[in-house]
């Protein structure tokens, strides 16, 4: 078992934006994609800004290029809504490339392509730079102690979860199932029932673990270390860029 | 049957008895009777297996050690404190235990939030609960694995490090269910270093009955609710009769009598950092 650090998001790496501390680079993912969102739609150089911005922060992370491009693909059903915006929309028509789209159309989705773009890249890189267990860190007095726990378990079964339901799904194919129409839709709920009762029953043994080890009902809260002010303007400098571009782009407009 | 073996020469322990069970008797709420009348005493520094077939009642014993079941009749005891709910808090620090699967165990994001989980319930904070989960971890030999999740461990890393998270709360005595289920030979052994090495009294609750003869100079056989056999590991292992009637059975070509159980010698694990000797030793690579 020879797995890395993080989990199949995280880029491990040693960096200025792999180092600052979760809850600055969640403020910063945050407040960039709300001043993203903001911008108007036609404002497209304030788009090259932001883009411009993020680049450096990639080119700052020494997280690879193809390898967050790679993870791009859960953007797809955008794109696609996308691309069927300027032939779905009504309004003032225009021809693009010899073909006749709706002007408006065509406009909402650009803007949306860019939008969604530059969030799922800043997402994105923070996944690529920050260890799950250190975002929940971050979060730590700012959400109610219980979500983070919650999210902190989830974090850890996730896997342990996954790789049992992939041991049933080859329990399953290995005596020659094969889901092919409804009929074998019960095969898969029983699964499915039987990975809820497992997960149940699991969730009974931490619960006696954690009791044995003297657990009264108050978890103890995860270790992190306090961001700098000079942490938070460095990592607030992606979200003012963006702030600027959408400002700008609002009063030239 | 009941065979009866005397304990007095297999005692390594010494002073008074860190577990003391009398009479304990458990039945569970839907009337099946688990525990029928368990007497067992281990002192300070002893290893013992405890021994029996699936469906013996081991577990539901060991969860009465540290009153997570509470006894039908009878007593437990450890260290002159009596399992009760006034003393929990206590029991279950004096009481360290692993149980058989650690991804029950270990459930923080961390190894070491998981190791510091414990001690930070009895109330540690900061650089005392660092230098406690440190001090664990080097105890397995898992020092350079503190920040890892434990999902990317293997098996015996996992294992190792339940041990690191009951050994931060200073446990007087080590309760292990089934340690050596599921490990590959090489884990098994750099386990029992491990358990070897360690200056604690330990109750192993197993049916490897290799394990139990390897690490273990007593041992105790549990079926059907009572303790059916107490005595020196070898003894009670080339007991046929006793085995057979208890579904006990050793490995093809496994001879007790030839055999003895580990002591902790001169030579230091490879996988644990400081040991006994005193000596700095090399950690050991990731496999």
């Amino acid at each position: 078992m020879g797995a890395g650090h993080g989990h199949r998001l995280h880029f491990h790496g040693h960096s200025a934006v792999h180092r600052l501390p979760a809850q600055c680079k969640l403020l910063a993912l945050v407040l960039f994609v709300l001043c993203v969102v903001a911008t108007p739609r036609t404002a497209y150089w304030a788009y090259a800004l932001d883009a411009a911005a993020l680049g450096v922060c990639i080119a700052a992370s020494r997280v690879p290029v193809g390898y967050l491009a790679k993870r791009m693909l859960i953007e797809l059903p955008f794109v696609v809504f996308a691309l069927l915006l300027p032939f779905i929309a009504l309004g003032d028509r225009t021809v693009v490339l010899g073909v006749e789209v709706s002007a408006e159309g065509l406009e909402a989705g650009l803007s949306l392509l860019a939008k969604a773009t530059l969030g799922v890249v800043g997402g994105l890189l923070l996944a690529a730079t920050t260890e799950p267990r250190d975002l929940l860190a971050g979060l730590e007095g700012r959400l109610p102690r219980q979500l983070i726990q919650i999210m902190a378990m989830m974090v850890r079964y996730l896997d342990v979860t996954s790789d049992q339901m992939r041991r049933m799904r080859i329990a399953r194919e290995s005596r020659g199932f094969v889901a092919r129409n409804p009929r074998h839709w019960p095969v898969l709920a029983q699964g499915a029932g039987a990975l809820f009762v497992r997960s149940y029953e699991r969730g009974e043994r931490v619960h006696l673990a954690m009791v044995s080890r003297g657990y009264v009902g108050q978890l103890p809260g995860l270790v992190h270390d306090e961001a700098t002010t000079r942490e938070w303007v460095t990592s607030l400098a992606l979200p003012t860029t963006a702030a600027v571009a959408a400002v700008a782009g609002w009063w030239l407009r | 049957m009941v065979v009866e073996v005397t304990a007095d020469h297999a005692r390594e322990g010494t002073g008074a008895p860190v577990l003391t069970v009398d009479g304990l008797a458990y039945a569970y709420p839907d009337g099946h009777q688990a525990l029928y009348g368990v007497n067992l005493e281990v002192w300070s520094g002893e290893r013992v297996a405890l021994l029996g077939p699936n469906g013996a009642g081991k577990t539901t014993f060991v969860l009465h050690l540290n009153g997570i079941l509470e006894a039908g009749r009878g007593t437990v005891e450890v260290s002159g404190m009596a399992v009760a709910k006034a003393n929990l808090a206590e029991i279950r620090r004096r009481v360290g235990l692993v149980f058989q699967d650690p991804d029950d165990q270990l459930f923080m994001p961390t190894v070491a939030d998981d190791v510091a989980f414990g001690p930070a319930n009895l109330g540690f904070s900061g650089a005392e609960l660092a230098a406690k989960v440190e001090h664990a971890l080097e105890q397995v030999g898992m020092a350079d694995y503190a920040k890892r999740p434990p999902h990317h461990l293997s098996y015996g890393q996992r294992r190792r490090v339940a041990v690191a998270t009951v050994l931060a709360m200073q446990p007087e005595i080590l309760v292990l269910d089934e340690p050596s289920s599921n490990l590959d030979p090489q884990s098994r052994r750099e386990l029992s270093d491990i358990l070897l090495a360690l200056d604690i009294t330990i109750l192993m609750v197993t049916h490897d009955l290799p394990y139990a003869l390897e690490l273990c100079p007593r041992s105790v056989v549990l079926s059907e609710g009572v303790i059916v056999a107490d005595g020196e590991t070898g003894q009670v292992l080339s007991d046929e009769a006793l085995m057979r009637a208890h579904r006990l059975e050793l490995p093809y070509g496994f001879d007790p009598r030839q055999l003895h159980p580990r002591r902790y010698g001169g030579s230091c694990p490879p996988s644990v950092d400081i040991c006994k000797t005193g000596q700095r030793h090399q950690l050991q690579e990731d496999t």
